[in-house]
């Protein structure tokens, strides 16, 4: 294996290594992470000035709604906590759109994912909700991360075997998810308390008590899922950039006609990329359920899974880059309903901040590459 | 059963089937537009959704059809402009700026009906136009030759869009662009001027196609109308294999079934409504899957033109 690793180290990156292994590589590093840092953050300061200039002609003070959104979302203990709850499924389907990102995949089915994670564990919970925590907590994250991981699965198998596009499909399977829980939440997971009542609500029993995760401050919604986020997040990083597989995958998004030359089953790798992509989504929506709602319900993915996204974008599509990338847009939706109440503009104005963003960073990605190949020329013009 | 196979039914269900392609061959077409230059727009449902909202709201303000549908195209041709420069003069990832016009066009549409609607309203839409004499034709007449103007709009566009991509030189150009950009600019043929055109154009179908949803079809707004009608538009063109007829058997497949699904709720037929919504979406799947292999896909899809590196 380890010799397998070596091959697809020289000749993937065959190119590339020329100019990295310039003697002083680090003196620039600093640098280029600059860089990397400063030209999104300008990308999302342009976002939130082209949002101001809404909000003027929306009647309101753009001043007044920044500012109720940063007092929402870090102002106060429960906002924090309130951050740090919608951090950590963003983190985790963050994580996974990286992962797929690495590979030259772009997954859209975060939402899919999550639902088809939540769907497995809340039936596997109300079923076996007997058995004791120790075992039932580790089953239910793991079942998530099955469902999620078959929901990336088939978009990823349908890329390396028949070249279909994978956007397209994983939002399909968004879609799919989604009626697949309307159509079970209306049928056979409908809480039967719920029936009985007559209230009929589209969501499932509650989960039985072994099966929440510990909250961690008290009368708060803050829940241990956050650690079991940061903890994939150090795993991606370790999977991605101190293992073969993970290593691989990189090259495979580096130089796929490198890395098919060095022997390495392109497609296969994708079809990886996107199956661990929807597992890490799919552990989201357990996470979601286990630690915030207690049940299945219809809407609870709240635009994670675009979110999430963006947050891959931003944290530079790098494991710990996402850290304070999705604390960042946490706070943005946390502070969004803050800025609602305040100023009385509807909350979905994050989702057109959040496309600017979008639309802002991918354009500037090309002034990142272009800085960086400067500095790094006149690196090597001083040797 | 028999009811479903009676002469009226049949009649309506097919004129259903009509009304209810139109905006997704409107998309469609658009889309085939900016793909045959080479520009994946994954934004095409933002567009849609943020000129249904434009149109319904001068309907419901102004009252005139006319001005409503003017809005929806001005929209989507400002919106194309928007992905143009991300992806054509910046080079973008398109799949991702595409993403990111989607989300603002989704945000945008629904924060501007809270703010300047607030509740659901509902407007008078285009009225269904006989045309006379050829409505009188036994079955095919009621079919179609009794729809509103768009219906028309969106299948005359079919031959013409043929026409321009087939027979004039606009067309050749937009077809050189998309299969070997570097060879194009040789001949001073402005790829990116070119590309640009193409999107906007297209743009501007995905704002029709969303004003023949908001006004012409349901003739109403809510958060999220659309309900990715856009994306499906993307798969189509896939489906037709980049061709204005293929994407209209596509787009007329998918309304189809969407159609035979609500006539049967009419008719009180019972199919479990979560298995009849999964449907469109798996059959998008399986077409996607199907038509892939016939690989007829313009050549630098997908791939931004830097002139002297391609």
């Amino acid at each position: 294996m380890a010799y397998c690793g070596c091959m697809g180290d020289n000749a993937s990156v065959g190119s590339k290594i020329a100019i990295s292994k310039g003697v002083n590589r680090h003196r620039h590093d600093w640098r280029e992470l600059g860089i990397r840092v400063l030209v999104p953050a300008a990308g999302v300061i342009a976002a939130l000035l082209v949002s101001a200039l809404f909000l003027i002609l929306l009647r309101a003070n753009p001043i007044a709604a920044y500012a109720a959104m940063v007092r929402g979302a870090v102002g106060s203990t429960f906002g924090l906590t309130q951050t740090l709850v919608k951090m950590t499924p963003l983190l985790l389907v963050g994580l996974g759109i990286c992962i797929a990102f690495r590979a030259k995949c772009i997954n859209i089915g975060g939402r899919g994912q999550m639902i088809a994670g939540a769907l497995l564990t809340a039936s596997f919970a109300l079923r076996f909700g007997h058995l004791p925590p120790v075992v039932l907590l580790p089953m239910m994250i793991v079942l998530g991360f099955v469902g999620g991981a078959v929901w990336g699965f088939v978009p990823g198998f349908l890329k390396a075997r028949f070249a279909v596009n994978e956007i397209l499909t994983t939002i399909m399977m968004n879609s799919i998810a989604l009626q697949l829980m309307n159509m079970l939440l209306q049928g056979a997971l409908m809480d039967p308390a719920g029936i009985e009542a007559g209230t009929f609500l589209a969501q499932s029993a509650r989960l039985p008590d072994a099966g929440r995760l510990a909250r961690i401050v008290p009368r708060t919604l803050l829940h241990s899922g956050l650690f079991i986020a940061l903890v994939m997040a150090v795993v991606v990083y370790v999977f991605l950039w101190r293992t073969t597989l993970g290593y691989r995958i990189r090259a495979v998004g580096l130089n796929p006609q490198a890395s098919r030359y060095a022997g390495i089953k392109v497609p296969a790798y994708q079809a990886l990329s996107l199956t661990l992509a929807g597992g890490l989504a799919g552990i989201a929506g357990a996470v979601e359920i286990m630690g915030v709602h207690y049940r299945l319900l219809e809407g609870f993915t709240s635009g994670y899974g675009f979110t999430g996204i963006v947050a891959a974008l931003l944290g530079w599509l790098h494991p710990l880059g996402l850290i304070p990338a999705s604390l960042f847009f946490g706070g943005l939706l946390i502070g969004a309903d803050t800025m609602q109440r305040a100023v009385q503009v509807p909350s979905a104005l994050v989702n057109a901040i959040l496309g600017l963003v979008v639309l802002f960073v991918s354009a500037s990605t090309v002034w990142t590459q272009r800085l960086i190949q400067r500095f790094r020329s006149q690196e090597t013009a001083h040797e | 059963m028999s009811e479903l196979l009676s002469a009226n039914v049949l009649t309506g269900m097919l004129n259903t089937m009509l009304t209810l392609a139109t905006p997704l061959l409107f998309a469609a077409l658009g889309e085939t537009f900016s793909q045959r230059s080479g520009v994946v727009n994954l934004g095409v449902d933002g567009i849609m959704l943020l000129s249904a909202f434009g149109a319904f709201y001068v309907v419901l303000t102004n009252g005139s059809l006319f001005l409503g549908l003017v809005v929806a195209m001005l929209i989507g041709i400002a919106m194309g402009a928007a992905m143009s420069f991300v992806s054509v003069t910046m080079k973008a990832e398109q799949g991702v700026s595409g993403i990111g016009l989607q989300m603002f066009g989704l945000g945008m549409s629904s924060l501007l009906f809270k703010v300047m609607v607030g509740t659901v309203k509902t407007v008078q839409g285009f009225p269904r136009v006989r045309i006379p004499l050829l409505a009188e034709i036994p079955f095919l007449g009621p079919i179609l030759f009794n729809n509103n103007v768009l219906v028309y709009i969106a299948f005359a566009l079919v031959p013409i869009c043929w026409y321009v991509l087939e027979r004039t030189t606009i067309g050749l150009a937009i077809k050189a662009v998309g299969q070997n950009p570097a060879a194009a600019d040789s001949r001073g043929i402005n790829v990116d001027l070119v590309r640009y055109g193409s999107v906007c154009f297209g743009a501007m179908l995905a704002g029709m196609a969303g004003a023949a949803i908001s006004i012409s079809t349901v003739n109403l707004f809510q958060d999220n109308l659309t309900a990715g009608q856009g994306f499906i538009a993307v798969a189509l063109v896939y489906f037709g294999g980049w061709t204005p007829v293929g994407v209209m058997f596509g787009a007329l497949l998918f309304s189809v079934a969407n159609s035979l699904q609500l006539w049967l709720q009419v008719l009180g037929v019972n199919v479990p409504a979560g298995l009849a919504n999964m449907l469109p979406y798996i059959l998008t799947i399986v077409v996607l899957t199907i038509s892939v292999s016939r690989g007829k896909a313009p050549a630098a899809l997908n791939r931004p033109f830097l002139r002297g590196e391609n």
